[in-house]
């Protein structure tokens, strides 16, 4: 068996408050899947995120991005490999153009010159939004922020692209090519969502988190036929898509 | 290009000033500035020279004199105070029509409508030639601490989004009923700028996960530096030349 991607044991975490957010999460990813990662909300979708780059610490169990396990001294080269998009693009835009927000990544692992400027390029063209480096992000709209909030990540070249709910506020066809772009990635993805079609339509298997355990890992159509272990964490299908 | 504040301000082109790097622009703003603040009171003529400086660098720009005025009215304070001072400074009088003005009044009027106006204009040929981003790459390049120049980028990239939050904030306040007509309305905006102030530092947090998860280490990258040679040095520093020699013949005469 190769190394996973992503090799996640016995996790378990507790805020500083005492909130216990993760009890004991055993998460394997390898190259080249699509795995959505769902549960309800206060489920520790975003805790176990935050875990898998660094931002947080395990209390207990351990995290391993390509074999390289997550600790202080590997953050840098675990940032890279991990690429995190967050849900709110204003978030994660912060430069004042876009070409900017692009070189912020690669720039931080050192790339100048022509090498960042293939980078961003590189990056832009894969979610198609080449034209529109030297414009500002909040001149563009909602789902094209999104695309370079992806192009941001992906300009790192990382190994595995955790994308949390990357479906929401998008608009019908704005989801519909997000979708697409995703499919065309050469790239290993974790997709946090609760949108249980975009699931379906684009990862071939599903991970139930809930009250920070994993419930189910699966096939995602097994995982979605299975009614009963939908409603046990507070998840359904849209109205229209049962049956 | 420009952003949120910048957008208002700066003014797209391709004229000398334009294409002049923005560190050697912001060099030569501020000294040409600080030595118009430096002439003597009673070098008039020099002033004059400078005002007219001013006005021809601001030609330079080719930027509309429509959008130069509009801009002059952040001058209005000093204008109202400058019209303001005859009246209220002492020492010698003497009668203009129907008024009775102080003497040093008017001197000093006439010193700070100059100086004001020169400073002003060569702000707005500075403003309205750079972008925001070319602006904090200026600070940079100048080594203005980094911390401050993050604090004014990040500023520059947040305005809008907090203030279209504050909007729609407002927007859902009115759509409750509530018309800020009374004094007792004030509780309600006091809070809902809490509110607005609450969000905004939990958006500061997320954005500083999302700048640690690509690598931030506390320094922003300097991905494009600013480049000046000679020739831009000298065109840019020519006003400053100027006042420098307009102290320089003023002291000696």
């Amino acid at each position: 068996m190769t190394t996973p991607v992503l090799d996640v044991r016995g996790l378990a975490f507790a805020y500083p408050d005492g909130h216990q957010a993760l009890f004991g999460v055993d998460l394997h990813v390898h190259r080249g899947e699509r795995v959505a990662l769902l549960g309800p909300n206060g489920a520790g979708k975003t805790t176990l995120v935050l875990h898998l780059n660094g931002i947080l610490e395990a209390g207990a169990g351990s995290v391993s991005v390509s074999g390289m396990p997550v600790v202080r001294e590997n953050h840098l080269e675990v940032r890279r490999r991990v690429g995190i998009v967050f849900q709110d693009p204003d978030d994660q835009l912060f430069m004042p153009t876009v070409r900017d927000d692009v070189a912020f990544g690669p720039a931080n692992l050192g790339l100048r010159g022509e090498a960042l400027e293939a980078r961003i390029a590189k990056a832009l063209e894969a979610v198609a939004m080449g034209e529109f480096a030297d414009r500002a992000p909040h001149h563009l709209s909602f789902g094209q922020r999104r695309r370079v909030a992806i192009a941001s990540v992906l300009a790192m070249e990382p190994e595995i692209l955790v994308l949390d709910e990357p479906s929401s506020n998008l608009d019908p066809t704005s989801r519909r090519e997000l979708g697409e772009l995703i499919q065309s990635l050469d790239v290993t993805v974790l997709m946090v969502t609760h949108d249980l079609p975009f699931a379906l339509q684009l990862c071939e298997r599903s991970v139930i988190l809930s009250d920070g355990v994993v419930a189910a890992d699966g096939p995602t159509r097994a995982i979605l036929d299975d009614v009963g272990l939908l409603r046990a964490h507070r998840l359904e299908l849209p109205w229209g898509f049962t049956g | 290009m420009g952003a949120g504040l910048g957008s208002h301000l700066h003014i797209e082109g391709d004229s000398l000033v334009h294409r002049l790097p923005a560190h050697v622009k912001l060099v030569a703003l501020v000294s040409f500035i600080l030595l118009v603040v430096a002439l003597p009171r009673e070098a008039h003529l020099a002033r004059v020279a400078m005002l007219l400086t001013a006005l021809a660098v601001v030609g330079l720009t080719r930027v509309r004199w429509r959008h130069v005025l509009a801009r002059l009215v952040v001058e209005t304070p000093f204008v109202v105070f400058a019209l303001v001072l005859p009246f209220v400074a002492t020492g010698p009088t003497r009668e203009v029509g129907p008024f009775t003005v102080s003497h040093d009044g008017v001197a000093a009027s006439i010193v700070l409508l100059l100086t004001a106006t020169t400073s002003c204009l060569m702000a707005i040929a500075f403003a309205t030639t750079t972008s925001s981003r070319d602006l904090v790459r200026a600070l940079q390049h100048l080594h203005v601490p980094d911390r401050l120049v993050q604090i004014l980028a990040f500023m520059v990239r947040y305005l809008g989004v907090v203030g279209s939050q504050s909007q729609r904030m407002k927007v859902a306040r009115e759509s409750r009923g509530f018309a800020p007509r009374s004094l007792g309305g004030w509780p309600v905006i006091a809070s809902s700028a809490g509110a607005l102030f609450i969000r905004s530092y939990e958006r500061g947090e997320r954005v500083h996960l999302a700048m640690m998860s690509r690598g931030y280490d506390g320094r922003m990258p300097v991905t494009d530096p600013l480049e000046a040679d000679r020739r831009d040095w000298a065109r840019g520093l020519a006003p400053t030349v100027l006042a420098l020699l307009a102290l320089v013949w003023v002291h000696a005469a």
